[in-house]
């Protein structure tokens, strides 16, 4: 009887502060979001006025939330495909092929990961300048004479620039992990595919993908909601949202919503709209990507 | 194995691999290098061309970073709050995660539940109604004839790091926890230890190697962090991070150019991470495995 009292002060003590913290910190501050969205509510004058989904019928005439959904969703897109497939191409040819120097790379690939955002897009804005950049003036070589490309000020442009920053910035842990992943994979079965004839692009698709496909599953589903707040860091560092809203994404446009704006309500039925997104389009991947577990 | 049957002859395709190959590791290291190379450039260099090497090896830009911009304070906060963050972080993660994993109690499962949900909840989804928590908590605390202090209190923001960071660091202790045999602990409970020695003792130093993946993970991401700190460091003229006050700089630096200084910042916020980093490596890239998934 006592001891089981003491077991119980014992895990008391261990479970509770951090729970306490975990719920002050988070799980409450995320009921706040659901309730607040329900509220018009301008900042600090802390004059709130329950108007329903009132703000959630203003958001769905918003042209600048509806740009902001649509950049965000391109981006998603365009950097889930390239990362994803590069990742695991590069991850593919460092396991497979006796590449001298496998370790160099894998070290060099993975720098961009440790470094953060605002250096990135400080690197990317180097790069990117339209006058004095890096990338205009390798160009130059082939195109003299030729107006500058405005990688950063040029509506149609930007997101795409905003994408290569992303990509660069998450391919090699991406590719680190798959390589962890493949290397657990059989060489045997990989010798007795080639003595079958199959080639190495017919071992990539049926044997590594098949088998690391658990993987696979796992960082897809949590990418995409990485990759929604990771808009939102270049974004904020690299171009606030400019030129005129093209690189807004959703969580940029809820924070301003919130700060410049100070229309905390509104912004909250945004933040209603990421979460709902963002688990939606999980549980989305998550289901189109099940395959029947492949053991050996 | 066999090496003599693997030197293959020269071929295109392994050609075309290490072209593809050393073209992505150039795409890396010239920006970083290129960062390093224009921190000790004067400022009149910066309109030329961008891949001219520096006239000289202009040290001043450091001194104007660390003293004019503030970085040097800067540096000192982010050092205290990526300290105390992880601090904090340890001594909530691991008695949570070891009893979560190992003891059988009443709400296990609700919590082990709630923690994994707690993966999908970005910080960032959610900065908003912590930041105006705190506002309305220095609400309470001035009728209460208390100084405000939630706003711009670095313990604060480290609090909310180690908070925020809990599902992730629990769900990758845990996920050692339990590859252990129950055997350790009935061992160290037979020789008469209490639930906490055993656990400081026998079960902690076990997880050595957890527990280092756990640090350098999150001293990667409460250093690097720049949105909690913005928002919650509020004040202008007040203490900011490093990461912050750089982000400041590079905003300012559209108006009036001090191309170096910024550039002198950014070595300042990238150095530490790159020393680490060359320093443990392999930990790094290895201990990844274990959590599979990125906070």
């Amino acid at each position: 009887m006592k001891k089981g009292r003491r077991r119980s002060g014992f895990v008391a003590a261990c479970i509770i502060p951090a729970t306490v913290l975990f719920v002050i910190f988070m799980i409450i501050p995320t009921f706040n979001v659901f309730r607040m969205s329900l509220y018009k509510w301008g900042g600090y004058s802390n004059k709130k006025k329950f108007v329903g989904l009132e703000n959630f019928e203003k958001l769905m005439r918003d042209t600048k939330f509806l740009q902001s959904f649509q950049n965000t969703v391109l981006l998603i897109v365009i950097v889930t495909v390239i990362t994803m497939s590069l990742a695991l191409i590069f991850a593919a040819i460092l396991t497979r092929e006796k590449i001298k120097g496998q370790n160099f790379f894998r070290i060099i690939f993975y720098i961009p990961n440790i470094l953060s955002v605002v250096i990135i897009s400080a690197i990317f804005s180097a790069i990117y300048d339209a006058n004095n950049g890096m990338l205009n003036s390798l160009l130059s070589i082939f195109r003299k004479g030729a107006d500058p490309i405005y990688w950063l000020g040029d509506q149609k442009i930007v997101i795409f620039s905003l994408a290569g920053a992303m990509v660069w910035q998450a391919i090699g842990y991406y590719m680190v992990m798959y390589m962890a992943s493949m290397s657990s994979v059989s060489v045997s079965l990989y010798e007795s595919s080639a003595l079958d004839g199959a080639t190495k692009f017919q071992q990539f698709f049926q044997i590594t993908l098949p088998l690391i496909w658990t993987n696979i599953r796992t960082t897809l589903t949590f990418f995409v909601i990485s990759s929604i707040n990771l808009s939102f860091l270049f974004v904020k560092a690299m171009t606030s949202g400019g030129p005129d809203g093209s690189t807004e994404v959703f969580l940029s446009y809820m924070y301003k919503q919130a700060y410049t704006n100070s229309s905390y309500g509104y912004g909250m039925a945004i933040g209603v709209v990421i979460f709902l997104f963002s688990f939606g389009l999980s549980g989305l991947v998550n289901l189109v990507t099940k395959r029947e577990p492949i053991d050996i | 194995m066999n090496e003599m049957k693997k030197k293959k002859p020269f071929s295109l395709y392994r050609l075309f691999i290490y072209v593809v190959l050393i073209a992505l590791a150039v795409s890396i290291i010239v920006p970083v290098a290129w960062v390093f190379m224009a921190s000790i450039k004067q400022n009149n260099e910066f309109y030329g061309n961008p891949w001219a090497l520096p006239a000289g090896f202009y040290f001043q830009n450091f001194v104007d970073a660390w003293t004019k911009a503030r970085m040097g304070e800067y540096m000192l906060n982010s050092v205290i709050v990526t300290a105390l963050a992880l601090l904090f972080l340890l001594v909530l993660a691991l008695p949570a995660a070891y009893v979560l994993s190992r003891f059988k109690f009443v709400g296990r499962k609700i919590l082990n539940v709630a923690y994994m949900a707690g993966l999908f909840i970005n910080v960032n989804y959610i900065i908003v109604p912590i930041f105006l928590m705190f506002v309305d908590g220095n609400k309470v605390l001035k009728s209460l004839g208390l100084p405000p202090f939630l706003l711009n209190n670095l313990v604060v923001l480290a609090l909310v790091y180690a908070a925020t960071a809990l599902p992730f660091t629990i769900y990758l202790l845990s996920g050692y926890f339990v590859t252990l045999p129950k055997d350790f602990e009935e061992a160290a409970y037979m020789d008469g230890a209490g639930y906490h020695r055993t656990m400081i003792q026998i079960i902690f130093p076990m997880a050595k190697p957890s527990i280092i993946t756990v640090i350098l993970f999150n001293f990667l991401s409460f250093w690097n962090e720049y949105i909690i700190a913005m928002t919650l460091l509020s004040d202008p003229n007040g203490g900011k991070t490093l990461p912050v006050g750089l982000m400041n700089l590079m905003k300012a630096q559209n108006a009036a150019a001090q191309y170096g200084q910024m550039y002198a910042g950014l070595v300042m916020v990238m150095l530490p991470t790159l020393i680490l980093y060359i320093c443990v490596q392999k930990k790094l890239t290895q201990g990844m495995t274990l959590g599979g998934l990125k906070g």
